[in-house]
Parts: C-alpha cells; sequence; structure tokens
C-alpha cells in the first residue's frame, strides 16, 4: 500500500461532516499556522516541500507564492482552480466530495501564507452539486469561528466564496477564469501582466488547483521536509491520479510519486491492467492535452528503463518518445480503439473550446477538426496528414494562452506514432478496421 | 414551460431575490457583475430551463449593467440555453473518454428510442438530447447529465429505466 495524504481520511464515515473532520484532527494545521507562524514561515514550508502545481503544469507553488506583488493599501486574492475540464481528469470533484473540508482548511493556510482576506473557489458550473457541499462545509467552518473576523483572535480576518462557472474549458487557464469571475466571457488575458501582479480586479493574484492548496495542509501540520522525503527527486509528495478508459478498475488513486507506470497500470491496487483480456495500445497519461504514448513506451522510456510515475519520467524523451504527467488524467487505449477517430474526437473538443480570440488557435482547430473528420470518414488523401502535421505546427507556439499547444500536440504525437493508422485509414480502410476493431495479428501488438 | 409573453411576468421569486443578493454580498462593492453567471443558472432554472432576451434584459436592469454585458456572457458558456428546450435536457458526454466506454452506442439509443438527434426536442416537448464535453466524469462513464443529477456508468437497460422513470413522473 502506497502512502497516502490527501486521501489518508476519505474511508472515515462521515468524514465530509465538520464534526468528524474536526475528530479527526482537521484544522490542526490552521490552529498550528495561526498561533505560532508567519505568513512567511508557512510559504517557506511549502518552499521547502518541492510541491508543484496539480493542475497541469506543475510550477513550484511555494515560489509562485513568493512572486506575489504586495502593494501597500491593496486587497490580494486567492483563487482556487476547481474548473477540472481536462479529458480524463476528475481527480477535483472526488477531493471535493469526499473530504471539502481539506480544501477549505488548504484555502485558509494558503489564504494567510499569501495575506488574502477574501478568496474564492472557481468551480465548473456542471459541479453545482459540489457548489452545494463546498457551501455547506464553509457555513459549517464559518459557525465554529475558521473563517469571519479576527480567526483564533489572532487578528487574521478571512471569507471565503464559491462561484461557478457556466460551461467553458478555457475558464481553467487562469486569467480566463479570472474574467470569468469577474462575469464576463472567459477570454484569457495577454500576459504580462502575470496575475501575480494584475488580477482579479486588477489586484495580485494566485490561482491554484484544488490538489495544491490541499496538499498544503499536510505540509503545515508534518513540515516541509517531511513532504519532501515523499516521491522520487524533484517529484515530491503524492499525486491523485484519474485512471479511465478500457482498464478493469477506473476510479481515483492518490500515488506516491516514483511508483511504476507498470505497477499503476497493472497492480490490483490501482488499475487492475486491461480490462476485458485485452492488450494496451496506447495511454495519454496526463489529460487529453498532452502527448499520446504508443504500448512500447508507456511502461518503458525509449532508452529501456522503467517509466515511472513523475514529472520528469513521463517526460522523458521530450515529445519525440515521452509525454507528461500533467493533470494525472491517465487514459488507456485497448487494442480495439482506433487512435484516428480518438484524435479527431479531441480535435473537435478543442475546437469547440477554442474562445476564438487568435485566429491560430480559432481557424487552427477548426481545420484540425474537418480534416480529422474527413479522414476518419474515408474521405480523406495522403497530403491530409502532413497538412495536420504543419497546422499543428503553426499554432503552436503562436497563441494567447496554451489551449493552442494543448490542441496541436495530441495531433502531432498521433501522428508522430501512429502514422501508419492514418495511412490505413486513407488507403486501406479495411485493414484499419479488421486493426481497430479485434482483428488485430498477434505478432502486431504486444503489451 | 413557463409563460412569457408579457414583460411583467419576468420577475424573480421574493426568496431567490433574497437569495441573489445573498451571493451579490460576496463580492466587493461596484462589482456586482460578477454574480452573473450564477443568477443566469438561477434564472434558467427559474424562467422554463431557457434565457430569453427578456430574461437576459430583466438580469441586466437587475445588476444595473448594460443588456450587452448579459447577452455576450449568456452566449459564451455551454450551459446556458438561448433557444426554448425540452422539459428534460439529456446532456451526454460525447469526449474521448466516454467513447472509450460507449458513449456513442448510448447517443445512438437515445436518437432512436426518443426519435430525436442531438440538438433537437421531442414533439411533446419532453425531452431535448444535447451532446456535451467532458463532464468530469471519464471514469464513471458513459454518463449523462440531468438537471443537477450526474447519471454514471450507463448502459442500455439503465437508460431506458431512467427514461421510463421520467416519463411516468412527467405524465
Ligand atoms: C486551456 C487550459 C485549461 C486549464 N484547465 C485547468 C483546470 O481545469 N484546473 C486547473 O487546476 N488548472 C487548469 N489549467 C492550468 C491553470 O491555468 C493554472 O496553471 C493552474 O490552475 C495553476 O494551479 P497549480 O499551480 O496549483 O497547478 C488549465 C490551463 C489551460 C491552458
Ligand atoms: S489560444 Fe485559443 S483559447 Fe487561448 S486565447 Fe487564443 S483563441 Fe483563445
Ligand atoms: S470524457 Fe465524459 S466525462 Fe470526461
Amino acid at each position: 500500500m502506497g502512502r497516502k495524504i490527501l486521501l489518508e481520511k476519505t474511508g472515515i464515515e462521515n468524514i465530509n461532516t465538520y464534526e468528524v473532520y474536526r475528530r479527526e484532527g482537521g484544522y490542526s494545521a490552521v490552529e498550528k499556522a495561526l498561533k505560532k507562524m508567519t505568513p512567511e514561515e508557512v510559504v517557506e514550508e511549502v518552499k521547502k516541500s518541492g510541491l508543484r502545481g496539480r493542475g497541469g503544469a506543475g510550477f513550484p507553488a511555494g515560489m509562485k507564492w513568493s512572486f506575489i506583488a504586495k502593494p501597500e493599501g491593496v486587497p490580494r486574492y486567492l483563487l482556487c482552480n476547481a474548473d477540472e475540464s481536462e479529458p480524463g481528469t476528475f481527480k477535483d470533484r472526488f477531493l471535493m466530495e469526499k473530504i471539502p473540508h481539506l480544501l477549505i482548511e488548504g484555502m485558509i493556510l494558503s489564504s494567510y501564507a499569501l495575506g488574502c482576506n477574501t478568496s474564492y473557489i472557481y468551480i465548473r458550473g456542471e459541479y453545482m452539486w459540489i457548489l452545494r457541499i463546498l457551501e455547506k462545509a464553509l457555513e459549517e467552518a464559518r459557525q465554529n469561528g475558521w473563517l469571519g473576523k479576527n480567526i483564533l483572535k489572532s487578528g487574521y480576518d478571512l471569507e471565503i466564496y464559491v462561484s461557478p462557472g457556466a460551461g467553458a474549458y478555457i475558464c481553467g487557464e487562469e486569467t480566463a477564469l479570472i474574467e470569468s469571475l469577474e462575469g464576463k466571457r472567459g477570454n484569457p488575458r495577454m500576459k504580462p501582466p502575470f496575475p501575480a501582479v494584475k488580477g482579479l480586479w486588477q489586484s495580485p493574484t494566485v490561482v491554484n488547483n484544488v490538489e495544491t492548496i490541499s496538499s498544503v495542509v499536510s505540509i503545515v501540520n508534518n513540515g516541509g521536509e517531511q513532504y519532501a522525503s515523499i516521491g522520487l527527486g524533484k517529484s515530491t509528495g503524492t499525486k491523485l491520479i484519474s485512471a479511465c478508459g478500457n482498464i478493469r478498475k477506473p476510479g481515483v488513486y492518490e500515488i506516491e510519486l516514483g511508483i511504476s507506470v507498470e505497477e499503476f497500470l497493472y497492480s490490483d491496487e490501482y488499475c487492475g491492467g486491461i480490462n476485458n483480456g485485452k492488450r494496451l495500445k496506447a495511454c495519454i497519461p496526463g489529460g487529453s492535452s498532452v502527448p499520446i504514448l504508443p504500448h512500447y513506451l508507456v511502461t518503458k522510456t525509449a532508452n529501456g528503463e522503467q517509466r515511472l510515475m513523475t514529472y520528469e519520467s513521463l517526460a522523458d524523451g521530450g515529445f519525440a518518445t515521452g509525454s507528461m504527467l500533467g493533470s494525472g488524467g491517465f487514459i488507456v487505449f485497448d487494442e480495439d480503439q482506433c487512435i484516428v477517430r480518438n484524435t479527431w474526437n479531441f480535435s473537435r473538443f478543442y475546437h469547440h473550446e477554442s474562445c476564438g480570440q487568435c485566429s491560430p488557435c480559432r481557424e487552427g482547430t477548426g481545420w484540425m477538426d474537418k480534416v480529422l473528420k474527413r479522414i476518419e470518414y474515408g474521405k480523406g488523401n495522403m497530403h491530409d496528414i502532413d497538412l495536420l502535421v504543419s497546422i499543428s505546427k503553426n499554432i503552436e507556439g503562436n497563441t494567447i494562452c496554451p489551449l493552442g499547444d494543448a490542441a496541436a500536440w495530441p495531433v502531432a504525437s498521433a501522428i508522430r506514432h501512429f502514422r501508419e493508422e492514418f495511412e490505413w485509414h486513407i488507403k486501406e480502410p479495411v485493414k484499419c478496421l479488421e486493426t481497430n476493431y479485434g482483428l488485430v495479428k498477434e505478432t502486431e501488438l504486444e503489451a | 414551460m413557463h409563460n412569457m409573453e408579457t414583460r411583467e411576468k419576468i420577475q424573480f421569486k421574493p426568496e431567490t431575490v433574497a437569495e441573489i443578493n445573498r451571493i451579490i454580498s460576496q463580492f466587493p462593492q461596484g462589482k456586482q457583475k460578477s454574480a452573473l453567471l450564477r443568477i443566469l443558472h438561477i434564472a434558467q432554472h427559474e424562467f422554463g430551463n431557457w434565457l430569453s432576451v427578456e430574461v437576459m434584459d430583466y438580469i441586466a436592469e437587475f445588476l444595473n449593467i448594460k443588456p450587452i454585458e448579459v447577452y455576450e456572457v449568456a452566449s459564451f458558456y455551454s450551459m446556458y440555453n438561448l433557444n426554448p428546450v425540452g422539459k428534460v435536457v439529456l446532456e451526454v458526454c460525447h469526449t474521448g473518454p466516454c467513447c472509450l466506454v460507449g458513449a456513442e452506442k448510448m447517443i445512438k439509443h437515445i436518437e432512436q428510442t426518443l426519435n430525436i438527434k442531438p440538438g433537437e426536442t421531442t414533439s411533446d416537448g419532453m425531452f431535448t438530447l444535447k451532446t456535451v464535453e467532458c463532464l468530469g466524469a471519464c471514469g464513471y462513464g458513459p454518463m449523462l447529465q440531468i438537471g443537477e443529477d450526474y447519471h454514471e456508468k450507463l448502459t442500455i437497460e439503465k437508460l431506458d429505466n431512467l427514461l421510463n422513470v421520467i416519463k411516468n413522473k412527467n405524465n
């Protein structure tokens, strides 16, 4: 059994209620921080912990916090990113549903560290029932003196509110989230200025993922060094992985960073292997935006080393033969799945979700969607494959926000590793059908 | 569906007004526009599952912002319906991970059972079928959302049951 930090107590009955959470030691980190630590000391522990942002980019949380501007007399804001819309990702929801007070405790600690007196949780609109869970928990926290004025007589005031989105993937991007929270369309802002200087209502703002903020509780309780002793190298601590696709046991797992992909994918403690006795075809280890890995690069790197569940190992080989840990959305494809169809599906998603501000993203995602659809339905020609590569290159790096890259990478990597399958779709659709729907020859795929 | 021929009829219930004021108070003075997304959800729920121009104008007045500020937001986000929809909206996820476990089969089955395509409403005004992008239930697919409820790990039998329960409840 791996060590658990975030989900350690989720098995306890009624841990979602204030009474049980408190009885099990909840809010002791707030007592410790407000009574015995300065905000700077909290930031210091988080720096020591090596905790990296769990929303996707993996940026060190302590460093991000130390960038926040502190102009005199201007409020600062902490925004919790609970937008969770990256396909394959459903971990934040699990945490908020099962143990909402953990996030609230983490919010109090993080707000205190940053010097914020008002903080918001921005949650995707479809999670309205979780918004209600959070509001109830916030009310309990307020009634028990963990929120409001002069918390624990420390002189520190804090209010936390929840605000919903309304169905737009782009609002997970931090500046689009800020726009949306201001009651506007979710159009990402040009940077600089960065949110740390000018964010919500032009005030200094930090945006962190639900899981990042929840991890701060253990860091304050046990110290940054203790947290850093878990995990491997610069991938410290634990990570929630939401596993889906063609596996026996889809669900949310907390892993100690550094276990092997093989253990995660095949052991009964986690995914339990491929469903229905099929074989592995491919895996997207970090949400729809990261490169896809063909079966022979999933459990091993191109150098033949064991692939590990860490930021570094999953990225080993760069985009040529690696991928990314990303949001921890672990999507598994069995031998019957069609890569062309899935690539088209994701392109349609990014096309639908592009906010339309920059032409490379707006037009490029539309073209990729159209060309891939054409190939999927047997109307493509061989030039289309290179056309897709060229479109993806023209989007990458030429847009206001990273959604453009997120749309380009899956297409580029699918063609890199499965070019033959795209060609069959065009030249030999029958072969493609046979290969993708269960009629594979033994030699062509091996687990 | 609610009746909305006349302007006078568009008015939040008193308890809704109280709720909206509570939400507005969560934002600093002068930043009441921040409450817009949540208010639009509430309005859609209260005024028949969609947002008419009249409803949006009413909200603009309520928040003391320009009507265009409401229209541009309402048209950006996929959860707002700008046209009338059925009493029950079936929102089926059709993004990759759900398709790996059979979402397309579920969509086809709904299409055949109710005789509608995505985006359409049954002639009795009961059901609208909508395909939507990933709802954060990828490990529990195929899935669909009805109102605030997630229905996960769908099978054809579960789906048939669900549709029957809804039909019976609304007859
Ligand atoms: C298109 C797009 C969508 C994103 N969606 C999310 C999301 O749903 N949740 C999230 O935490 N971060 C998301 N991010 C990353 C955020 O911009 C931001 O980096 C993150 O919330 C920072 O938190 P962290 O440092 O704690 O990871 C997204 C980024 C992009 C470009
Ligand atoms: S890259 Fe796409 S989503 Fe991001 S700002 Fe440009 S158009 Fe909008
Ligand atoms: S892909 Fe359907 S819920 Fe995520």
